[in-house]
Formats: C-alpha cells, sequence, structure tokens
C-alpha cells in the first residue's frame, strides 16, 4: 500500500514540480542578463491562463494535430513517472530501464514532429526535419551512455544503477566521467536548449522546437509547453540521480530518509537549473549544420566511454 | 493431414487460374481460396508451437528423383515461420480479393499468386537439400513472374533482369553449401547432414555459401541490389509477401544450416554477421532516407531489419560458441521476434502503400499528403505500422529492438578483444540505425499523409474509397503490432521453445518476475514491461485529458492556418521528401553516396528558373557491381570467339578436355 501511496507522489511531483523549474531557469538567467525577470511561479500563471483560451486549429489539420498534444505530454510525464527522484524504490519502475525511457521520449518527439507537418505549413516541416536530424544523433548518444552505464554496474535499470554508484564501489572512472559529458550534451539537444535550439526565439529561422508546435494554441500549447517542463525535470532528475545519488531514498526507508531524499533533489533540481542557466547565457547557438559536430561528438563520447572500460581494465 | 490438404490446395488454385480465363471473379476465387489454404496452414503451425517441444512429424512422400523420395518435416522451427509466412499471406491473399481488380495485369499475378505460397510453405517443411532447392527455385520463380506481370515498363525489365541473376546466383551458393554437407556419399537428406562430420575448409566453405545464399535473398548489404529494384515492381500484396516474408524464409533457410545442420558454427561467424548486419541495418536506412517512391523507401527499409535480425542471429552463434547458452538464447529470441514483428509490420505498410496507390495512382512521396482527411482506415493503420516500425514503445517494433540491444550490452562479457571492442561498435550502428528509422518514417507519414495535397490526384482520393477487404486486413494487422508489443512475454516464452533445440537450454526470458516483466538474465539487469507502459500510460492520457478539459474550456475553432502569418494556398511552399531529409543528406550522403548539391543561378535581368539539383551515387553499383558486370562483359566478348570455331577445332577442344580430365583423375588416385 505504501509503495503504491509513493508511486502516486511521484506522478504528481513530477507534473507539479516542472512549471517551477522552468521558471527557475528563466528567473536565473534574468538576473544574470540584467533584468529582473518574472517570478518563478509565471509557468503555472502562463499554463492556466492557455488552458482557458480556445483551441484554434487550422483547416487542413487531421485528427492527429487534435490528438497530438495529449500524447505527446502522456508519453513524456510515463517517462518521468519511472525515474527515480526522491526515492528508487517505485512500484512502476521495473516497467522501463533507461533503453525504454529513452524511446518513451521518442514516442512524444514522434508525434510532435507528425503534428508539426500535418497543418502543411513551411515552418512546421522546417522544425519536423530539424528535430529529427538533432534526435537521430542524439538518441545513438544515449543509447552508448545507457551501454557504458550498464556494463559498470551491470544493469540498464536507473534505480539498480544509482544503487552501485552509492555502494561505493565505483571509484573515480574516466567512463563515468565521459559518459556525463555525453549525458549533458544529449540532455542540452533533447530539450531544445542553446547552443542547439534557444527556447525563447521567435525569429523563424532560428527555430526548431517552437518551429513545430507554431500553429498550437489553447489548451494544446499548454500541453505541449508542459510537456517541454517535465521532460527538463526529468534529465535533470536523471543526471543528478545517475551521477551524484547521494541523499535518494533506498528501498526500505522509513519517512525520514523520504524526507531528506526529497530535499536533495529539490535542492540538486534547482542547482542543476541554475547551472543550465549560466551555461546558456555564456555561450551563443549554433549553425544548423553545426549540429552535426556537436551531437557526433557526444556519440563519440559515449563509444569511448564504454570502450575506456576495457582499457582501464586491460591496463 | 491439413498441411497436406492445404499444400494440394494451393497447386489446384494456379492449375484453376490458368484454366479459367480471366474473369474477375476467378481472380477473386483464387485469392479467396489463397486465404483459406494459408489460413490452414497458419492453424497447423500454431497448433504446433502450442502444443509444445513434443515430436516433429515427418512425412516420405514419393516425389521428385526417382531413386530419391521426398522428405518433409515440421518441427519448432519450421512451424514458427509457418506462422510468419502464412500470416502475412492470409492477409495479403484477403487483401489481394478487394485489391485485384485494380491492376493492370491481373492475368500474370493469379496463377503464380498461390504457387509462390506453395513455394514458401514447402521450404520450411523440405527435410532433403533437394526439395528444399525446388521449392527455394518455386518462390523465386514464381515471384519473379509477377515482377514482371507489368512487363511494359522498362524499369520492371531492368529489375526483373538484375533479380534473375541475384536468385541465381544465390541458388547457385545454396547448392555448393548442401553439397558441400553431403559429402562424397551424396546423402542428400538433413537427417544424414546433421549426422555428417565437416573438415576445417569445407565447414568454412558450407558457412560461407550458406551466408553468400541466403543473404542474397534476405537482402544483406551488398547483395540487397535486386531487391529495391524487384520488389516495388510487383503487385503491392506480392510486394508486401516478397518484403515482409521472403526475405525472412531466406533467413530460416540460413538458420537451418547455421544452427541446426552444420552445428558448431566458430565465433568469428559471428563476428562477421554482426558487422554484414550492422552494415546492413545503417545503409538501408540511409538509402531509405533518400527515396522518393513510397514503395523503394520500404523495399530499402526492409535491408534495414533484416539487418538488425541478423545481428541478433551472429550475437546468438557468438555467445553459443563461448558457452554461453542463456544469452545466446536471449539473443535469438531477440532475432526471431523481430523477424516477427518485422513480417508483421511491413506487409501491413505494404497493404497501405498498395491503397494509397490504388486510390491516388501516385507512388512519389513529392505528388502526395493529406491522405489522414480522405483515407482515415488506411491512414490510421499506416500511422500505427509506421510508429511500430520505429521502434516506438508499447509497439511491438520496440520490444525486439530491446532485446537485441540487452544481449549486445552483455557482448563485451565474450572472451575475444575483436568482440569487446566490436560489440559497442555494432551497437552504436543499432542504435543509429533505429534513430534514423524513426527519422524516416516520420518524414515518410508526413510527407504522404500529413500535410496538404501535392497533386489533385492525391486531393481527390476520397472519390475511390478502399474496399472494405483491404480495410479489414489493414486494422487486423495493425492490431496485431499493438498486441505483440502490449503482451511481449508471451511471444517470447512461445520463441524459446522454438530456440531451445539450438543452444540447449530452456530459457524463459520473464524468469526472474513474472507473466508481464520482460526481465531477461535476472531481475536485477533491467527489465521491461509493455503491459504495464500500456495500462500506466493509458491512464495517464486519461488524467491528461481531463486535467486539461476540466481546468480549462473544451472550445476548438476551426481557422486558416497562420503560419507565422504568412497566408499562401500553395502547397508547394510545404516542405518535401527532398527537403525534409536535406539536412541528413548534408551530414550523411556527403560521405556514403557522395552527394553533390549544385546551384544553376540565371543572371540578373534572365527569366529561367533557378535549378538546385542534387546529384548521389550509389557506392554499392559503382565500386562493386559494375565492375564485376564490366570483368563479366569482357569475359564475355573473349569466350565468344568460340563459337565460331571450325569442326575440328571444336574437336580438338573435346580431346585436350579429355586429357586433362584424366590427368585429374589420375592424380586423384594416387595415394
Amino acid at each position: 500500500m505504501i509503495e503504491i501511496l509513493i508511486q502516486a507522489a511521484q506522478i504528481f511531483l513530477v507534473v507539479a514540480l516542472a512549471p517551477l523549474v522552468t521558471g527557475w531557469v528563466r528567473l536565473v538567467k534574468a538576473r544574470l542578463q540584467g533584468r529582473i525577470g518574472a517570478s518563478p511561479f509565471q509557468p503555472y500563471r502562463d499554463l492556466y491562463r492557455l488552458l482557458q483560451q480556445e483551441a484554434v486549429v487550422a483547416h487542413s489539420a487531421s485528427q492527429l494535430f487534435r490528438a497530438a498534444p495529449y500524447v505527446t505530454f502522456s508519453a513524456v510525464w510515463l517517462a518521468a513517472v519511472l525515474i527515480p527522484t526522491f526515492t528508487t524504490d517505485l512500484v512502476l519502475a521495473p516497467a522501463a530501464d533507461l533503453i525504454a525511457l529513452v524511446a518513451l521520449l521518442g514516442v512524444a518527439r514522434f508525434w510532435t514532429a507528425l503534428a508539426g507537418m500535418d497543418v502543411g505549413t513551411a515552418f512546421g516541416g522546417l522544425g519536423a526535419s530539424r528535430e529529427m536530424l538533432i534526435a537521430s544523433l542524439a538518441e545513438p548518444a544515449m543509447l552508448m551512455v545507457t551501454f557504458s552505464l550498464s556494463l559498470l554496474s551491470g544493469s540498464t535499470a536507473p534505480s539498480q544503477i544509482i544503487a552501485f554508484v552509492l555502494s561505493g564501489s565505483v571509484g573515480i572512472e574516466v567512463s563515468m566521467g565521459l559518459a556525463l559529458a555525453a549525458l549533458v550534451m544529449v540532455a542540452v539537444a533533447e530539450n531544445g536548449r542553446i547552443p542547439i535550439d534557444n527556447p525563447s526565439t521567435h525569429l523563424e529561422l532560428t527555430m526548431v522546437h517552437e518551429a513545430m508546435v507554431l500553429e498550437y494554441s489553447g489548451r494544446h500549447l499548454a500541453l505541449m509547453e508542459a510537456a517541454g517542463m517535465v521532460r527538463l525535470t526529468l534529465f535533470l532528475a536523471l543526471i543528478g540521480g545517475l551521477f551524484a545519488p547521494w541523499g535518494i531514498a533506498q528501498a526500505g526507508a522509513g519517512v525520514t530518509a523520504m524526507a531528506v531524499g526529497l530535499g536533495a533533489f529539490l535542492a540538486k533540481s534547482f542547482a542543476l537549473a541554475s547551472a543550465l542557466a549560466v551555461f546558456e547565457t555564456g555561450i551563443a547557438k549554433m549553425r544548423v549544420f553545426r549540429y552535426a559536430d556537436f551531437l557526433g561528438g557526444a556519440l563519440l563520447l559515449g563509444l569511448l566511454a564504454t570502450i575506456f572500460l576495457y582499457v582501464s581494465e586491460a591496463v | 493431414m491439413l498441411i497436406v490438404a492445404s499444400l494440394s490446395v494451393l497447386v489446384l488454385l494456379s492449375a484453376l487460374a490458368v484454366v479459367a480465363g480471366s474473369r474477375e471473379i476467378t481472380h477473386r476465387l483464387v485469392h479467396a481460396g489463397c486465404a483459406a489454404a494459408s489460413l490452414g496452414l497458419l492453424v497447423a503451425g500454431l497448433t504446433h508451437l502450442g502444443i509444445g517441444p513434443g515430436g516433429s512429424p515427418s512425412i516420405v512422400l514419393p516425389l521428385g528423383l526417382p531413386w530419391m523420395a521426398a522428405h518433409f518435416r515440421l518441427d519448432n522451427l519450421s512451424a514458427l515461420f509457418m506462422v510468419v509466412v502464412d500470416l502475412a499471406a492470409v492477409a495479403a491473399s484477403i487483401y489481394g480479393i478487394g485489391y485485384c481488380r485494380h491492376l493492370p495485369e491481373v492475368r500474370r499475378v493469379t496463377p503464380f499468386f498461390p504457387l509462390f505460397l506453395f513455394g514458401m510453405n514447402a521450404v520450411l517443411l523440405a527435410d532433403d537439400a533437394f526439395m528444399f532447392l525446388v521449392a527455394w527455385e518455386f518462390m523465386s520463380l514464381a515471384s519473379w513472374l509477377m515482377v514482371l506481370s507489368d512487363h511494359k515498363s522498362a524499369e520492371n525489365r531492368h529489375a526483373a533482369v538484375i533479380y534473375l541473376i541475384m536468385a541465381a546466383f544465390g541458388t547457385f551458393c545454396l547448392l555448393t553449401s548442401f553439397g558441400l554437407m553431403a559429402g562424397a556419399g551424396g546423402t542428400y537428406t538433413f537427417a544424414a547432414m546433421r549426422q555428417a562430420e565437416l573438415a576445417t575448409i569445407p565447414a568454412f566453405l558450407v558457412v560461407l555459401t550458406a551466408v553468400l545464399g541466403a543473404g542474397s535473398k534476405a537482402g544483406l548489404v551488398p547483395l540487397h541490389v535486386w531487391l529495391p529494384l524487384a520488389h516495388p515492381a510487383a503487385p503491392s500484396h506480392v510486394s508486401a509477401l516478397m518484403s515482409g516474408v521472403m526475405t525472412k524464409v531466406a533467413l530460416y533457410g540460413l538458420i537451418r544450416i547455421l544452427f541446426d545442420l552444420h552445428g558448431d558454427v566458430p565465433w568469428e561467424w559471428g563476428a562477421a554477421l554482426m558487422v554484414i548486419g550492422g552494415a546492413s541495418a545503417v545503409l538501408g536506412v540511409l538509402y531509405a532516407l533518400f527515396q522518393d517512391d513510397l514503395k523503394r523507401l520500404l523495399a530499402y527499409s526492409t535491408v534495414e531489419n533484416v539487418g538488425v535480425a541478423v545481428i541478433g542471429l551472429g550475437l546468438g552463434i557468438a555467445f553459443k560458441d563461448a558457452g554461453e547458452p542463456a544469452l545466446a538464447a536471449l539473443a535469438l529470441v531477440g532475432g526471431l521476434y523481430h523477424i516477427v514483428n518485422h513480417s508483421v509490420f511491413k506487409t501491413l505498410l505494404f497493404l497501405a502503400a498498395g491503397a494509397v496507390i490504388s486510390a491516388t495512382g501516385e507512388r512519389r512521396l513529392s505528388g502526395l499528403g493529406g491522405l489522414l482527411n480522405r483515407m482515415p482506415w488506411t491512414g490510421t493503420a499506416a500511422l500505427i505500422g509506421a510508429a511500430a516500425i520505429s521502434a516506438l514503445p508499447p509497439l511491438n517494433g520496440f520490444v525486439s529492438e530491446w532485446l537485441i540491444l540487452q544481449a549486445l550490452f552483455k557482448g563485451p562479457g565474450l572472451p575475444h578483444w575483436a568482440m569487446k571492442f566490436g560489440v559497442p561498435v555494432v551497437g552504436a550502428m543499432l542504435a543509429l540505425a533505429g534513430a534514423l528509422a524513426a527519422t524516416c518514417f516520420v518524414r515518410a507519414y508526413g510527407i504522404a499523409f500529413l500535410g496538404r495535397p501535392r497533386s489533385l490526384a492525391a486531393a481527390r482520393a476520397d472519390l475511390h474509397p478502399t474496399p472494405a477487404s483491404m480495410r479489414w486486413t489493414m486494422a487486423a494487422l495493425a492490431l496485431l503490432c499493438i498486441l505483440l508489443g502490449a503482451i511481449p512475454v508471451t511471444v517470447t516464452d512461445a520463441l524459446s521453445a522454438v530456440v531451445q533445440p539450438m543452444t540447449g537450454l530452456h530459457f524463459a526470458v520473464s524468469a526472474d518476475l513474472g507473466w508481464p516483466w520482460l526481465s531477461p538474465v535476472s531481475s536485477t539487469r533491467g527489465s521491461y514491461s509493455g503491459t504495464m507502459l500500456v495500462m500506466v500510460g493509458t491512464a495517464l492520457f486519461a488524467i491528461a485529458v481531463v486535467l486539461a478539459h476540466g481546468l480549462g474550456t473544451r472550445r476548438v475553432r476551426r481557422a486558416d492556418a497562420w503560419d507565422c502569418g504568412h497566408r499562401e494556398d500553395i502547397p508547394e511552399t510545404q516542405y518535401t521528401g527532398q527537403s525534409f531529409s536535406q539536412p541528413l543528406r548534408r551530414v550523411f550522403g556527403t560521405s556514403v553516396f557522395l552527394a553533390r548539391e549544385t546551384v544553376e543561378m540565371p543572371e540578373p535581368g534572365e527569366r529561367s528558373p533557378a535549378r538546385l539539383s542534387v546529384r548521389m551515387i550509389d557506392p554499392v553499383w559503382v565500386w562493386l557491381y559494375d565492375p564485376i558486370a564490366r570483368a563479366v562483359n569482357f569475359i564475355a566478348d573473349r569466350v565468344n570467339r568460340m563459337q565460331f570455331l571450325t569442326v575440328r577445332g571444336y574437336l580438338l577442344m573435346m580431346f585436350s578436355t579429355l586429357v586433362f580430365m584424366l590427368l585429374v583423375v589420375a592424380w586423384r588416385q594416387q595415394p
């Protein structure tokens, strides 16, 4: 019974927290740029406002266009429900390992890209084409990160990897460092952050994600935006959980450990969100055709992380 | 009994089609009969798998050569492939009932369709090399005749010639392989071949010729060249069977030889198969990404999927040789699962392409668009097929890729250094192929079914409603894609019974956590449950709908597309297939296909249009086949002179040949 309650808490925690994390990134960025910035709670108000507005659908759109926001949001939500945030002891966690989590994010991308092409405008196709270019390099990189972590810890399940890291049997590994670098690069790309994509741009030629959801309005847009927020929270939880799992509650932990885990999760999320804001303020967006260099680099780092495991073993 | 009856029905139907002439009712009857016969075979296969690894009934019929009876046998492996073949065959036959009236040359298709089905099933049941090869040729030639059915197009004739050459090459290789296994005694039954002990060099040659022979039929790189030409040239329900099922019969031949008849293949062959599979997967999907022809795109994607399955088989060989039967079983279950899955969704996608072609008369992506609104049944079924082939959970394509990846992740545990370093590279190739496949099918589906119509024919697609028989088969196959993904454990349990004789170990992929959880090796190793994902995902979807509607408004207004304020009604401004894949062409095309873009800009003031042209070469043709073709022509020119010798010249040649042969015999006779 208690496990089900914990799982239910996780289901609502990720959705409730996601807009705040995004608001926090925006606030830190504004401060760094010398602006006062909106309250970190502004995304909640934005989403509520969008929900109140009627949805405008183009004449040429099909039913897929109307279903896509719901599918996208629930796929990202499902992925976020299954990863350890404050505890590794989740009832549903065995339903998907890291490979399946990557694929669930792929489901969301598949539907968003198709929705972008559905209305039949030039911008929608442009966004879908670029998004799939990014994905076709980022997804293999993510799988190579999974590969090296699974070789190191003997499992592809996030909870098992975390238990392994916490057990202290891993020293300072070159592979862990390379995998972390690759995962961060993938996270930047998957969330459409600078230098791959600019989440706050509305200049047509630089848009990727925004171009795909250009035709959305009202509750459809709210769901698409919320999906993006949950995805960001998910990646922060993943990076914080896999590479700095300290504080997270393990199986059979009591209420105090849960509270500590929750505190640690919040602290890590906001620290990583601040780091993201600093990173985004520091660098410029790159040209579309440089994506391949960036993400190819991530793929290579993932592959090296795997191969270095043997080099270090053999030496 | 059911099997013999069904096979005889197929042969009789073929005869009926020849005799009964060309009225429409004949074609419909023949296709309906094929559906019934394949259903019989499907039931027979399923029953055999359901009963479990009990017996393997065999039968000896007085057919074929006078001194040699024909042996047939049904074991678990044959039964599994019979299910794969006949499931697609039932679907394609029922589809054919409605589809055949749209065909331009249906008279040239109907008589060969039952023979094609007969050939494929007979290959699976054959228990001696002679019957195997005869059935293999039935399969090849019947499909070749159907490729040639629309013989007025020069393109199809070209495809048929290439197909015939490659089919002949494949059969020649298999003949050599079986010949070597039969040994000097010439015992052609499979039972005798299993007993035979092979020396090192013949054993190597057996595997090499088997890989070449079966690989050319399955479409492994670089022997795939005929496949994207021949598969699309046939009528769509035949293309579906050629791509979805005939390639699987070829893989059956490979599995039968490597795991059953030959038995112990060294790990180097596993490594070689993994490299070939990885190359096929990546190259196949890259080719597919740049195609404009819908059916050719699907055919190239077959090359990719066969590559994925072969990675699983190669890994199985490597694990088996290293003494890891549980992991070998995992890899093989993954490979076989992918074979089952691919036959379902590739058949579905080819049937959907057929429905699109019969409604619009257009198979170029650049002439399609907006079909989901006009053909909702076909569009929805194709969407499920596209998602399944892109390996998206909770559909079936993901489960098999997951199993193969799980096995690959254990690959570095193999004792050989080549494998330790090679497996991660193959893993990266598999991951890349999977991600590119998703891109490929977002492109194909998005361009063909979404957006605004790019031609008048596409805009009027709703004027040609799809016949019920076609709609229902597509719906059933789409449902199967969902089902095979949502209850993976039931499928893997059936597959482990098939794999058991190959690895000698009973292995249940769900051993650790029980029914809906796939947990290979152990529960801490990583697990997956499509069943749970479907249930939880549906619940979250419902919550999302309720939340969005409850907190806000449900109002929807239809309006013109916004498009950043660019109001225009020209469908040509949409992205096309070419523009969609242009970024990827820049990334991969320049190195693999030597793609070059040239822009012709008219001088200012001139009225001629500007032009952007792209030139790509096919590396396999340029580097491999063109030199071979040139060499063959060169030799043929020289040998041609022998046709014009005098009688004296011929006598001299015969005499010298005889002397040469006698010398060889004399040399061999020496102790």
